[in-house]
């Protein structure tokens, strides 16, 4: 086999995986396409690199390079540094949520809505914030694959997961309010 | 009060998230610029060989560049660092406020002769954010008008300055020295909300301030 066919036939099948980060990252179509076109070329030219292995990680960790490369050249406000002990307080507040059955109007109506504000919510995340809960929630990938992609300790995958968690959940929190 | 928080009412990131896929089109267009690519590298030996030269000079020019990008910090950093530092000087007793009132219609004249544009003054105390004064203040090399807003015991700084011409983007959420930072353009004016509160409530505040 080719090259090029053994490219086709493993790292190929993986486009909407590569496609869903970073569509997520750039939160935007048209520069996701681009990312991910710059992405599989620099995969196909490493592609010698990966023997064995998960394809789809070793994909997605050249698609994060290729976002954050993206993000930095046109969007560089938008690569904060996180300060990742601490920082936010767990000051808990409750707020009553409707507990629909299923096969309600209303919850359908209520579904989509939530599928909105969430989105909304999650694009307003820090990015260093959403990626990780994109490939968590998403992409259903390990810490450890996570914490590889990244290039972050795993402890720090873990707590950005909670925090990201947290911090998204308040602006779901804050809009539903809103929207009541 | 839910019993459980990830029940129906709340929405789950991998139930309610978008997963987007990826379009035919970019399939297609992938699929023809890899070919291509493997095409190109089976070129000659000479070809190969001035293509890797070229890769090593791009790459010294690219982490050139990057050092001296990451030297500097960027001008919106810079404004950041400004914004902050100007959230806590105002917390420093009697610098808060130089009009001390929570009716919008005495906050709003007052700018009047100590700016060169108006900003948008609106008392939020319905949702949450009682409005408790303003002043001028001086960030990032510009004057601009500083709102004080109140959430709980959390005092909040919004800054507004006019930015013509510039689209309204959303809330941007950033966290430095433990302050949220959330920062906004809307109808022509740039807001920048600063608060020990959580970074969620200010982008809050910066949805009412647009809609309200």
């Amino acid at each position: 086999m080719t090259p090029l066919a053994r490219f086709e036939k493993t790292v190929l099948p993986h486009l909407d995986a590569a496609y869903n980060l970073a569509r997520w990252i750039t939160r935007n179509d048209q520069d996701a396409q681009d990312v991910v076109q710059e992405a599989y070329l620099r995969a196909f030219r490493y592609f010698e690199g990966l023997r064995g292995g998960d394809a789809r990680a070793w994909l997605l960790a050249i698609v994060r390079n290729a976002g954050y490369t993206w993000l930095e050249k046109n969007r560089p406000a938008e690569v904060v540094a996180l300060e990742d002990p601490g920082a936010l307080s767990a000051e808990a507040e409750t707020v009553g949520h409707a507990s629909p059955s299923d096969g309600n109007p209303e919850v359908i109506l209520l579904q989509s809505a939530n599928r909105k504000i969430l989105n909304q919510a999650l694009e307003e995340l820090p990015v260093g914030y959403r990626e990780v809960l994109v490939m968590r929630e998403l992409e259903d990938l390990s810490y450890k694959d996570i914490a590889a992609i990244a290039g972050l300790p795993m402890g720090t995958v873990m707590s950005r997961l909670a925090r990201g968690r947290e911090l998204l959940r308040r602006l779901v929190e804050v809009r539903m309010r809103k929207a009541s | 009060m839910s019993p459980r928080d990830d029940e129906a009412g709340e929405p789950m990131i991998a139930r309610d998230a978008t997963y987007h896929r990826a379009p035919d089109a970019l399939r297609a267009r992938v699929r023809a610029s890899v070919a291509k690519a493997a095409r190109e590298s089976r070129g000659p030996l000479l070809w190969r060989a001035l293509a890797l030269g070229a890769a090593f000079a791009g790459v010294a020019v690219l982490s050139w560049n990057l050092a001296l990008l990451h030297a500097r910090p960027s001008a919106d950093e810079l404004f950041a660092r400004d914004a902050v530092s100007a959230h806590v000087r105002s917390l420093m007793p009697g610098h808060l406020d130089d009009v001390l009132s929570s009716d919008q219609h005495t906050v709003k004249p007052w700018f009047t002769g100590r700016l060169d544009f108006s900003p948008p003054v609106r008392d939020l105390a319905s949702v949450g954010f009682p409005l408790t004064g303003g002043r001028v203040d001086y960030v990032d090399g510009r004057t601009v008008a500083a709102l004080t807003y109140r959430y709980r015991l959390h005092v909040i700084n919004v800054f507004v300055w006019p930015r013509p011409g510039a689209a309204d983007s959303p809330p941007r959420i950033e966290m430095r020295q433990g302050y949220s930072l959330v920062r906004w353009t809307h109808g022509g004016m740039g807001f920048c909300a600063v608060s020990d509160a959580e970074a969620a409530e200010l982008a809050g505040l910066a949805d009412a301030l647009n809609h309200q």
